[in-house]
């Protein structure tokens, strides 16, 4: 090595780009940097401006909010419990229903069928996320709400004897419809994200569960579930935060009535489906709008939180793949509309 | 019992893995059951309506006698999401390499891919009501206009756009990178000699998805485009489109437009079914190559 080739401190190496041309590199790197950087701010902007169009309402009713039990939008009574609790119980309905279909789904293909029917089971079960939510509103207005009814009314007649299920007159918009609807569409994400947790189960660890003689339902008891339980409750709230956030299908079949319905097969409301059904004749009134945007609030800390969650589980989830954003990608891409 | 004597599976064992199997079946017909479903309807009462009229002539917003057909909704819809999807796939992109190229497993890099992931979770409603926030309620070159509903479906396409193409993006073979760095390629030929053209057709295969994801959305254009009958190229006005034609056609009490609605929304899952058949041609062909 010759003096000449080791440049001197502060001297520029002749093999190194002048300044000038090095430009275009600096500007792709924080361009790209800005970009994703803006993902945050936007974010936290978004929520900034929510609060504020919403604080006019909270500083009137407080928590009563969301806990008060009196939406009255011709007294300017904004109390939204029974909101928030169409929310949560057909969110619940729909996980009830959604999640052992979206989990057997998955055990089926990654498990049991034949190894070419794997890919066309799961597309199909993938397709189901890529009808809109409006046509699902559709179906369920005009076809599966009135099919429904007589085996609710046979339901609720039957089993009179169990408290909120039983005993009531189910009317034609109702929760359990909502819910119904709502597993349909969170049916999807759940299953593919259990069958891409099932996939990182370690073939050792089923195959040494089928050579101790287990038979393939034992091996998926004892080597699957268990290994891959943390992705699948991920998965499952996923499943959640869809269902909570879901509007334009919910609000064709839940009634829109702001009440607390006396049983599973009565109208009711939730927050996305009020926000959605009362902001054009709220756009006049700064107390409604405000009280709508508050909804909204609720709504987006709740499907936040519960999203944040469920990523932690999904990453715990899946063991060995961390870094690659293995949480989805046909997951995230399926879904053609939830709103 | 000698230890090399084998113990044959108990029949009440194998009645409960038959059972169990079949109850997981039955679990997967299930599943497939509402797609069945939902397709044989639209087919069903859908189909009558599709004629040379229904694409050619707009809404009248008349409640009586000739109620027309949906061709300024198809063309609303495209040329909302045409924008939308000039707003997110270039934006997607270039977090998507920010990820792979420079970040990496930075710390920032993962905050940023967690953020993402939960922006997938959160409602189209509430960017809905972002937006009219923001930019409708500030009267920020009008009302409720097009493009205004394009920021919002943009907003929602992101993080799919993103996720996928950092996927896609992480596939390119480092070699290459690393091939192309050794002849004194600069990083920013890199990127747009090396690694873009080789992720071509995964970057497609993510976009076509993302664009069907925008298609079918309805609540976030409620709040920013509104409605109008007429057919317009103009993204500054309000637009119609079709999934918000759907959902105000199904709360009329008039048959023939709830007739139109199951036209319209058979058109729409027909789009929507067609893009993500498509992508998933092009993933499968560019996974061979």
């Amino acid at each position: 090595m010759t003096a000449s080739a080791v440049p001197a401190p502060g001297d520029r190496s002749r093999f190194e780009r002048s300044p000038v041309s090095r430009l275009p590199d600096q500007l792709l790197r924080w361009g790209l940097l800005g970009l994703a950087a803006a993902i945050l701010v936007l974010l936290a902007y978004f929520f900034i401006r929510l609060i504020g169009e919403s604080s006019n309402t909270f500083s009137t009713f407080g928590l009563s909010f969301v806990f008060g039990n009196d939406w009255d939008v011709s007294r300017s009574i904004y109390h939204g419990f029974p909101l928030l609790f169409g929310t949560l119980l057909t969110s619940v309905i729909a996980l009830v229903i959604g999640v052992p279909v979206a989990i057997s789904a998955a055990l089926f293909v990654t498990e049991l069928c034949p190894r070419r029917l794997r890919g066309p089971l799961a597309i199909l079960v993938d397709l189901l996320a890529a009808v809109p939510s409006v046509v699902y509103g559709l179906w369920g207005v005009f076809v599966l709400q009135p099919k429904l009814l007589p085996a609710e009314k046979w339901f609720a007649g039957t089993f009179s004897f169990i408290p909120f299920v039983g005993g009531g007159t189910p009317t034609m918009p109702n929760y359990f419809v909502a819910g119904l609807i709502l597993a349909i569409m969170i049916l999807p994400i759940v299953s593919a994200i259990a069958r891409e947790v099932m996939a990182t189960v370690p073939a050792e660890n089923k195959e040494a569960a089928l050579s101790l003689g287990a038979t393939r339902w034992e091996m998926i008891r004892m080597a699957v579930l268990p290994y891959s339980r943390p992705g699948i409750t991920g998965g499952a709230m996923l499943g959640l935060g869809r269902a909570l956030g879901e509007t334009i299908a919910v609000v064709l079949v839940i009634g829109n009535a702001p009440v607390i319905g006396a049983h599973l097969f009565n109208q009711g409301y939730s927050l996305a489906a009020v926000i959605a059904n009362e902001f054009p004749e709220a756009a006049a009134t700064p107390v409604h709008s405000s009280a709508l945007f508050a909804a909204g609030l609720v709504l987006f800390v709740l499907t936040l939180v519960v999203n944040m969650v469920a990523r932690v589980f999904i990453s715990r989830g899946q063991h060995g793949r961390r870094g690659t954003g293995g949480t989805g990608v046909t997951v995230t891409a399926a879904p053609a509309g939830e709103g | 019992m000698s230890l090399t004597q084998f113990v044959p599976i108990s029949r009440a064992r194998k009645r409960r893995n038959i059972i169990m199997r079949g109850v997981l079946m039955a679990g997967t017909t299930v599943a497939l059951i509402p797609l069945g479903l939902v397709l044989y309807f639209l087919i069903s009462k859908g189909a009558g309506s599709l004629n040379g009229n229904f694409f050619t002539t707009d809404p009248t917003g008349n409640f009586f006698g000739n109620q027309g057909g949906v061709r300024s909704a198809i063309l609303g819809s495209l040329e909302i999401v045409g924008l939308a999807s000039l707003i997110a796939i270039p934006t997607g992109v270039g977090v998507a390499l920010y990820l792979t190229e420079y970040g990496k497993q930075s710390r920032f890099a993962n905050v940023i891919r967690y953020f993402v992931d939960v922006m997938t979770g959160v409602p189209s409603i509430v960017f809905g009501l972002f937006v009219y926030i923001v930019l409708v309620k500030s009267h920020i070159g009008g009302d409720f206009t097009g493009w205004k509903g394009s920021v919002a479906l943009s907003l929602l396409m992101l993080p799919v756009v993103v996720r996928a193409a950092e996927v896609v993006l992480l596939l390119v073979p480092s070699g290459l990178r690393e091939a192309a760095l050794a002849l004194g390629a600069p990083r920013w030929r890199v990127v747009s000699r090396v690694v873009l053209p080789t992720a071509i057709p995964g970057l497609v295969t993510g976009t076509l998805l993302a664009i069907a994801r925008g298609m079918g959305e309805t609540a976030p254009l409620l709040f920013t485009v509104s409605v109008a009958f007429g057919a317009t190229a103009d993204l500054g006005a309000q637009m119609n489109t079709l999934p918000v034609q759907i959902f105000n056609d199904i709360s009329s009490p008039n048959t023939a437009l709830t007739n139109r609605a199951w036209g319209a929304a058979l058109t729409l899952v027909a789009l929507v079914l067609i893009l993500n058949l498509i992508a998933r041609a092009v993933a499968r062909r560019s996974r061979m190559a």
